[in-house]
């Protein structure tokens, strides 16, 4: 085993290239400045009332879009699970084949569907039925995220729904246990490790996003992504927006941490 | 061509690419030197050029190498913001960079450009004078620049649903059109249309000046549809808003996917932007630099470039061969009264720059 240490050279050199050296720019810009030395000057403005404000916009954002794609995703994980196996691999397969496309393009496509004479309201207008005003707005925000989203939920419950055997089920309807018991007491507690995976896959990239805010939400909502944005491009002030990732990464790194230390402590316990 | 964003692609990319050069800074110089060294050593018989996205007619750069045998490297870039980072990241040594006004400004006042020689160019006189005199907004005495296109920001509306021509500011900040709006998504292109409206310039820094304009533009964000850049031109042809904020340049193009689209310069005055070609500092060969600009001033090849971006030229000799309808439509070339109150964007201090984007954070997050 020992010789073979040398293949994870490649993985070392990528994270420290493009993982750790970045890290520790990014704090000598949030944290130095030339006339002070080490400062807190720019962490303090990174949590004036407005940049607080835009990020619990994100927050709120982010967590509607984490529930929601976990209520899709779950019962269909389950459903998927209860088919042969054949049919598995297929419907994992289009749920997944959206990701084939750039995310780029798929949130330019929510834009044809929801804008005000897009494809749904003439679908709505054939039927006669009173148009939505959805387009620009922060629902259409979340929809996107659903949509962009749903893969990185539903990939990771599946896999621990999956792995949770068929004896074990048995076991606890041999024993008197209904579904609903069954589902409270056996399948729920057995896959919170993909829960909570899927839960980070989820609600980290939604909370930093820029992208699908400016598309989708025509510019009027402005999440911690566009204010980091904003700061670096347009307004150069690099300090600033350092800052302000730096206590974006505070916040979602702990999150990070948590999650996999309890699935392991989950997957010793079913084993 | 000014600010064509795609802004998702953008904010990543420039993000990347600063991460990306810094770390090559710091692990791997020596390759960094290589590289340079070598477009150092190549650089007797090549010119390294930046320029906006589809801003060229290709043809000119292979008659310009066959004619004088000098390579021509070429770059691209979005946003004059991409370029700067681009040219300051150091990676690539570009020699001649084509970017916008206010950006030249920034570029020459931190002693980044070279003074051209345009005694050498022997077609630098078919620039028609006028936008010379409208360059000295950025450069004072236009020996660090030559004007390549020009364009203004107006108002697209769709005179399907506009009952009289928009032709005035009024019409975004009056409530006519609610929910029917899209501004431009960018800070200095925003609060430009309200400070023109209250009849301030552009360039103020005067700080009640601009929170009379972020009033004004607080007011009228219940009444706008969107906040776009580059989205502009395809929700006009959609017609998903009746008026929108635009560039000259994207108005044509509207107007040729949907006739009833109209554009027009708001009589209060806007934005004139003008893109002009500079020479770096780092540049090796200024003689070969001079003859590719002076070659660009070329009638026969300003009318190549002219007729594949169609945006105005300054280059009176094009202008004048043009046949009288493409000179009288307004669509591409406003007329004068048109453009009399409009005036050219200059670097903003830092205290400004920095009120405007508090500004606009407390406009859009509330």
């Amino acid at each position: 085993m020992k010789k073979r240490v040398w293949l994870t050279g490649p993985y070392v050199f990528w994270i420290v290239i493009f993982t750790i050296l970045p890290v520790i720019v990014l704090l000598w810009y949030a944290l130095y400045d030339s006339k002070q030395g080490i400062t807190f000057e720019h962490l303090r403005e990174a949590v004036k009332p407005v940049h607080l404000k835009a990020f619990w916009n994100s927050i709120l954002i982010s967590f509607e879009c984490t529930v929601i794609c976990l209520l899709l995703a779950y019962p269909l994980a389950l459903c998927i699970r209860a088919l042969k196996l054949g049919k598995r691999s297929t419907m994992i397969m289009i749920v997944i084949a959206p990701m084939w496309m750039n995310y780029v393009l798929r949130i330019m496509s929510w834009q044809l569907i929801l804008s005000k004479n897009g494809l749904l309201n003439s679908l709505l207008t054939i039927l006669h039925l009173p148009n939505h005003d959805l387009g620009n707005s922060s629902a259409a925000i979340v929809i996107g995220m659903i949509y962009d989203y749903l893969p990185f939920m539903l990939l990771p419950v599946y896999n621990s729904i999956m792995s949770v055997g068929d004896d074990v089920i048995e076991a606890a309807r041999d024993l008197g246990a209904n579904k609903l018991t069954v589902f409270a007491k056996i399948l729920l507690p057995l896959t919170i490790p993909g829960i909570s995976s899927g839960i980070v896959m989820v609600f980290v990239p939604a909370l930093t996003t820029f992208a699908i805010s400016d598309m989708l939400g025509g510019g009027k909502v402005m999440l911690i992504g566009n204010i980091i944005e904003q700061e670096f491009i347009s307004s150069m002030n690099w300090k600033l927006g350092a800052a302000l990732s730096l206590v974006l990464m505070i916040v979602v790194i702990p999150g990070l941490f948590i999650s996999p230390t309890k699935a392991e402590e989950q997957n010793t316990i079913i084993n | 061509m000014n600010k064509k964003v795609r802004r998702f692609g953008q904010g990543l990319l420039i993000v990347c690419v600063c991460c990306f050069f810094l770390t090559m800074i710091g692990c791997a110089k020596k390759e960094n030197k290589k590289k340079t060294e070598n477009s150092v050593n190549t650089g007797k018989n090549t010119l390294t050029v930046l320029n906006y996205g589809e801003y060229i007619d290709r043809d000119v750069l292979d008659t310009f190498e066959k004619e004088t045998g000098i390579k021509i490297l070429y770059e691209e870039a979005t946003t004059p913001e991409e370029m700067y980072a681009k040219y300051k990241g150091g990676a690539i040594n570009y020699d001649l960079i084509c970017t916008s006004d206010y950006m030249i400004e920034k570029l020459k006042d931190e002693g980044e450009l070279k003074e051209l020689d345009i005694d050498s160019m022997q077609y630098y006189e078919n620039i028609d004078e006028r936008y010379l005199k409208l360059s000295k907004t950025f450069d004072p005495d236009n020996n660090y620049s030559i004007p390549y296109f020009w364009g203004t920001i107006g108002i697209l509306y769709n005179s399907k649903y506009a009952d009289k021509p928009v032709d005035t500011w009024e019409a975004l900040f009056n409530g006519d059109y609610a929910g029917e709006i899209i501004m431009q998504n960018s800070i200095r292109d925003a609060y430009m249309c309200a400070l023109k409206y209250k009849g301030y310039s552009l360039n103020t820094t005067d700080k009640d000046e601009i929170l009379a304009a972020h009033e004004l533009l607080l007011k009228q964000k219940k009444d706008v549809e969107a906040y776009f850049v580059d989205e502009v031109r395809e929700e006009m042809v959609a017609e998903n808003a009746t008026v929108a904020v635009c560039y000259s340049g994207e108005a044509y193009l509207a107007n040729e996917y949907n006739e009833d689209l109209q554009y027009a310069v708001p009589k209060e005055g806007s934005n004139l932007w003008i893109d002009s070609w500079c020479m770096t500092k780092r540049c090796k060969d200024e003689k070969n630099a001079c003859k590719f600009l002076d070659f660009l001033c070329r009638e026969d090849i300003a009318m190549l470039n002219f007729e594949e971006i169609y945006y105005p030229t300054p280059n009176k000799a094009v202008y004048e061969k043009l046949p009288k309808d493409v000179q009288e439509d307004t669509l591409v070339f406003p007329t004068d009264e048109a453009i009399a109150n409009s005036e050219v964007y200059k670097t903003l201090d830092k205290d400004t720059t920095r009120l405007l984007g508090d500004l606009w954070k407390e406009l859009k997050v509330y």
